[in-house]
């Protein structure tokens, strides 16, 4: 944990980790159970499989009737339960369950396909594939998108995932831009790295544009910002103004699936132990952490934190049994004693936030409104949703407010008061 | 699943910088240290009798008031023991125990609690009860006439009150070097300007108090005193003594600067503290008052809201 420096009138810097001392990857043994996640809410009456059937590694499993959502599965084995689970701000998931068998079998459907490298066949088979192409958004009619942008560096703290695929697997990552290039029609990508890897990605042959080496500059926003120089409108995303984001693993995946003609299935994980060491791991998507775990002889205790992805905008889970998904780049596990509890203290306007905040939110005020409820107010005057999300405000509070989930929780209040509206009225 | 462990499950980010509100507090009564201990030097027990009562009553006025709206006690984070600190230091060591004592149930209670506590005060607390105590026990804010049986190798006079009765030639006797060295009368923890101004420069290196605050508060004593000098410096005195005696320095960097009564965006921390600063010399030259410090800060306080409101473009806002 850095805590403030003596000299308080600094800035905070946090620095993204190095690769340089980083051990190699362990392989993690597949396990017995896996689980897969899916951002489709469960629809029992719509389902078009069911339990007991039995399932192919890579297999695309298409989840509902007229519906595009699917997610491929990591094992052989048979369906063992299909069921909801609730996740952050109550958003509902489709969970899959899937019991291993002894002997593995590749699905060949993607095989079948995998000559062609159009766009249809990114988007119909590697939208769950390590590292979460955002394939949707490249067929989006309404987000005609002009510009992908290949993040090689990771956005949050202590992740080293993106940055270990562009040390290991340079190759897949040019071959999934060839493909991404082919496929979309989009000329114009931008790689963003950190200072350390602009060498290997000389050879790419892309333009590579540096990203700065302190938290936050890797945050989407902020590369629109300051590489693109574009500004992302309050409220809106990238996509919104043309311009996609992709990780440099997700790239890689879709190299990869094409050069070996089969659905990557293991995802890389940075994972952070109790004492700060950081470790490399490859294991299939849907394994449980605690299998994780197991294989580093961690054991947990009461009270302590497990957290999936980052320090500053991860989010933490129930369960050791919580499975790896497409997009989990970090699982980091604090100590009971390492865990600095919120507090109810009041704002005292010390203006620590205000220095700290990338995107010049008046956050002293905005924080008192949030607390009274009133985000209709804090929306519309103290510019709540120019917020990047990035949670440096929490981390400096002298209070220890909450603030950031302040943040998060007016948004996804205002959110559903709007569909709820727009439902009404519809 | 019973034996299952249970987790912490809370939200986002899981770092913190270990800053805390009770460090800061503490930090700034470490930064007064000096300036109080050569009080105590100057005006003996007396001087420790106030100091240690009035942070005593600050903080059992704070008890008392959590106690009676069945709020959480909040004496641990010792913002009270950091207000009567500082009020302490502005007292005249003479000051008796009752005006100590409503000094600080002005400022805990009146200037600070009932407003809802920590952060949520429009004034200065400190400020608010010495303004008080001014107006309704003006005999006793008379140093001269308070610390008339002291007798030191110095000059035993008030600069500012000096100045204002007596006119510029009154003091032309003090050097800088007196003054900083607390070789005048005042308040306990006023009068020390080197111990004033190292505690401000530890207090702003470690990022508790705002430089900008505390600097344009002296650019703005300077650069006022200096015009009225330049028109008439016969009748108005040279910017020195007003940075360095009166309030000026305890006020530069323990009063205006006050976490929740002064702007946090650079441009309006920068009209405030000059804005004090120009108010100050303004009372002082022209005013009835001898010193501004105290009005200036409070007058600057009621616009700080409206200050804050000049503050930059957040991100991607379009209007």
């Amino acid at each position: 944990m850095i805590k403030r420096s003596f000299i308080g009138l600094a800035k905070p810097k946090l620095e993204y980790g190095s690769l340089e001392d980083t051990p190699s990857l362990k392989q993690i043994p597949t396990s017995k159970e896996i689980t897969l996640l899916s951002k489709c809410p469960f629809d029992k009456k719509n389902l078009l499989f069911k339990k007991k059937e039995t399932v192919k590694t890579g297999q695309k499993l298409l989840l509902y009737k007229e519906r595009d959502e699917y997610v491929v599965s990591s094992v052989t084995g048979q369906v063992s339960s299909i069921s909801s689970y609730t996740g952050d701000f109550g958003r509902s998931y489709t969970a899959i369950t899937i019991v291993v068998a002894d002997d593995e079998e590749i699905d060949d459907e993607f095989k079948d396909i995998s000559k062609d490298s159009s766009l249809e066949t990114i988007k119909n088979f590697l939208a769950f594939a390590p590292g979460n192409p955002p394939v949707k958004l490249f067929s989006d009619k309404d987000k005609s998108i002009n510009t992908i942008v290949v993040c090689c560096a990771d956005s949050d703290l202590l992740i080293t995932t993106n940055r270990y695929v562009v040390k290991s697997d340079i190759d897949a990552i040019k071959n999934g831009i060839s493909i991404l290039k082919t496929a979309t029609g989009i000329n114009d990508i931008i790689m963003v790295a950190s200072q350390s890897q602009m060498h290997a990605l000389s050879t790419t042959g892309e333009k590579v544009n540096q990203v700065n080496d302190t938290y936050p500059s890797a945050l989407p926003h902020l590369i629109m910002k300051n590489i693109l120089g574009k500004t992302v409108p309050a409220g809106k995303n990238p996509e919104d103004i043309g311009v996609c984001f992709i990780s440099a693993e997700a790239v890689a995946s879709i190299g990869n699936a094409f050069n070996s003609n089969q659905i990557p299935v293991t995802k890389i994980i940075t994972l952070v132990n109790k004492d700060g060491s950081k470790a490399l791991v490859s294991a299939r998507i849907g394994t449980p952490a605690s299998d994780i775990f197991k294989a580093f002889n961690i054991t947990l205790n009461e009270n302590d934190r497990i957290i999936f992805g980052g320090p500053m905008t991860g989010s933490s889970v129930y369960s050791e049994d919580h499975p790896v998904q497409p997009d989990t780049d970090a699982i980091i596990i604090q100590d009971s004693d390492d865990i600095q509890f919120i507090s109810d203290y009041p704002c005292t306007n010390c203006g620590d936030c205000i220095r700290v905040c990338p995107a010049n939110i008046q956050i002293n005020l905005l924080v008192r409104f949030l607390e009274a409820g009133q985000y209709e107010e804090a929306a519309d005057q103290y510019d709540l949703y120019s917020c990047i999300e990035c949670g440096l405000c929490s981390y400096v509070c002298v209070s220890g407010m909450p603030i950031f989930q302040y943040i998060r929780s007016a948004k996804y209040e205002l959110d559903r008061a709007n569909t709820a509206e727009a439902t009404n009225n519809g | 699943m019973v034996d299952n462990n249970r987790f912490i499950v809370s939200h986002a980010p899981f770092r913190h910088d270990g800053s805390r509100i009770s460090t800061r507090n503490y930090n700034i009564a470490l930064a007064a240290l000096p300036a109080i201990l050569l009080g105590i030097i100057y005006y003996g027990m007396p001087a420790v009798g106030v100091i240690s009562l009035s942070i005593s009553s600050a903080i059992i006025w704070e008890f008392i008031f959590c106690r009676a709206t069945k709020s959480s006690i909040t004496i641990g984070d010792g913002n009270a023991a950091i207000i009567g600190m500082i009020l302490g230091m502005l007292l005249p060591a003479t000051a008796p125990w009752w005006f100590v004592i409503i000094g600080t149930f002005v400022a805990v209670i009146i200037g600070k609690q009932i407003y809802g506590g920590i952060g949520a005060n429009p004034f200065n607390p400190v400020v608010v009860a010495i303004a008080v105590l001014m107006i309704s026990w003006k005999d006793i804010f008379d140093f001269n006439e308070a610390l008339i049986n002291y007798d030191f190798d110095f000059a035993m006079v008030y600069p500012l009150s000096a100045l204002k009765h007596f006119g510029v030639s009154a003091v032309d006797s003090f050097s800088m070097g007196d003054l900083l060295m607390g070789k005048q009368s005042g308040g306990i923890g006023s009068t020390f300007g080197l111990g004033l101004i190292a505690g401000g420069i530890y207090l702003i290196i470690r990022g508790i108090i705002r430089w900008e605050i505390a600097f344009s508060f002296l650019a703005g004593i300077f650069i006022t005193a200096l015009l009225f000098n330049m028109t008439d410096s016969a009748r108005y005195a040279g910017p020195v003594i007003h940075l360095f005696a009166g309030y000026t320095l305890i006020g530069a960097f323990f009063l205006a600067t006050e976490d929740s009564s002064s702007p946090v965006n650079f441009i309006p921390m920068l009209i405030y503290g000059a804005g004090t600063g120009f108010l100050t010399v303004l009372i002082r030259n022209i005013g009835v008052y001898v010193d501004g410090v105290i009005f200036a800060i409070l007058i600057m306080n009621l616009v700080n809201p409206l200050l804050d409101k000049i503050r930059p473009k957040a991100i991607g806002r379009v209007a």
